[in-house]
């Protein structure tokens, strides 16, 4: 494998991610509790959308292939996709949602920070690009999770239950291949070193909430292995549906 | 008669830039100020239509009637005088 090649497949492990995690907020539109939080997911979703196309554009010129954000997009299966699974996992209830959020944001953040230091001019501007929003990301889905659990016995099971559910998925996202072996160079981060940083982050914050982080040792892994689990077929199947149908249709 | 069941009722002020006057824009539903500021920020700031965003309960503003209309403001219909156009503005002054 080719530095660019590793630049590919490390750009298109974020740009699924984020495009992944659009599609399943999306879900969320007219179905939000209130008005207000309906568009707010929504917003999250845009935000996330705009990332995914930011980070295909900027792979596409290091495959060295021809095509388009659309063909990555719309034209490749689930054994194609490089997204951490934490995306693909259903929405679930409200506190579900929020903390797929939450921890996919803590994690986001902690890599585009460093991205955004990098000696590698691409990797440096999509790390500064994205920093504001996952920043509001985290801030928004940490003030639902703090109100959610200091609420109802009802709504802090449920974020307790998420927490359980979720964190099933959190060790897929500090899996490494070879791409990060190429590009250690250019990274700015340690892997380990950040999944401690994340890991005292998260504690602390959950600690406000009033819970201890799980101690299940299950965890699911393989994302960027491109191995998925049984959701991200559903999730393809609708997102992809119009350009399967009808290839090339335009509107 | 509806009876509003979402959250409390805030009204939305937004300043477009350092300076500026803060404007009413809209209002939102929300628990709590923090919440009441983000909803506030995803639904009227989108296209960068501000700096600054001010949040308040929407009881706490008290407001005039109709029926005050008559008493507070037609008084000042005959008082033409108040406005400042009577002054003969100085020679060479381009603007008072």
């Amino acid at each position: 494998m080719t530095t660019d090649q590793a630049r590919y497949q490390y750009l298109l492990r974020f740009a699924d991610t984020s495009l992944v995690m659009a599609q399943r907020l999306a879900e969320w539109c007219s179905r939000g509790p209130i008005l207000e939080e309906d568009l707010a997911l929504t917003n999250i979703s845009l935000d996330y959308f705009g990332q995914a196309e930011a980070f295909y554009n900027t792979a596409i010129p290091f495959g060295g292939k021809q095509e388009t954000a659309d063909d990555l997009a719309f034209r490749r299966s689930e054994r194609e996709y490089f997204n951490f699974l934490i995306a693909e996992a259903d929405n679930g209830d409200y506190a579900r949602t929020m903390m797929k959020i939450y921890l996919l944001s803590v994690y986001l953040e902690k890599i585009y920070t460093a991205l955004s230091t990098s000696s590698q001019p691409e990797l440096n501007m999509l790390g500064v690009k994205s920093l504001k929003e996952i920043m509001y990301h985290k801030r928004h889905s940490s003030a639902w999770l703090f109100r959610l659990a200091h609420g109802t016995a009802e709504s802090a099971s449920r974020v307790q239950q998420a927490l359980q559910d979720v964190w099933s998925y959190t060790d897929d996202l500090f899996s490494t291949d070879v791409c990060d072996e190429l590009l250690s160079g250019e990274l700015n981060y340690e892997i380990t070193a950040m999944k401690h940083v994340w890991l005292a982050e998260v504690e602390e914050f959950m600690k406000q909430c009033g819970f201890v982080l799980p101690q299940t040792t299950y965890q699911i892994q393989g994302g960027i292995k491109q191995m998925h689990t049984e959701a991200l077929g559903h999730v393809l199947c609708e997102m992809q549906y119009l350009q399967r149908a009808y290839p090339n249709a335009k509107w | 008669m509806n009876v509003d069941t979402q959250l409390e009722l805030w009204e939305v002020f937004i300043q477009k830039n350092n300076g500026l006057p803060f404007k009413h824009e809209g209002s939102v539903h929300a628990s709590d100020k923090e919440t009441a500021l983000q909803h506030a920020r995803d639904i009227y700031t989108r296209r960068g239509e501000g700096r600054t965003i001010w949040v308040v309960p929407a009881k706490y503003i008290a407001s005039t009637t109709a029926d005050d209309e008559a008493m507070f403001f037609d008084t000042t219909d005959d008082k033409a005088y108040r406005h400042p156009t009577f002054y003969v503005m100085p020679e060479g002054a381009k603007q008072i």
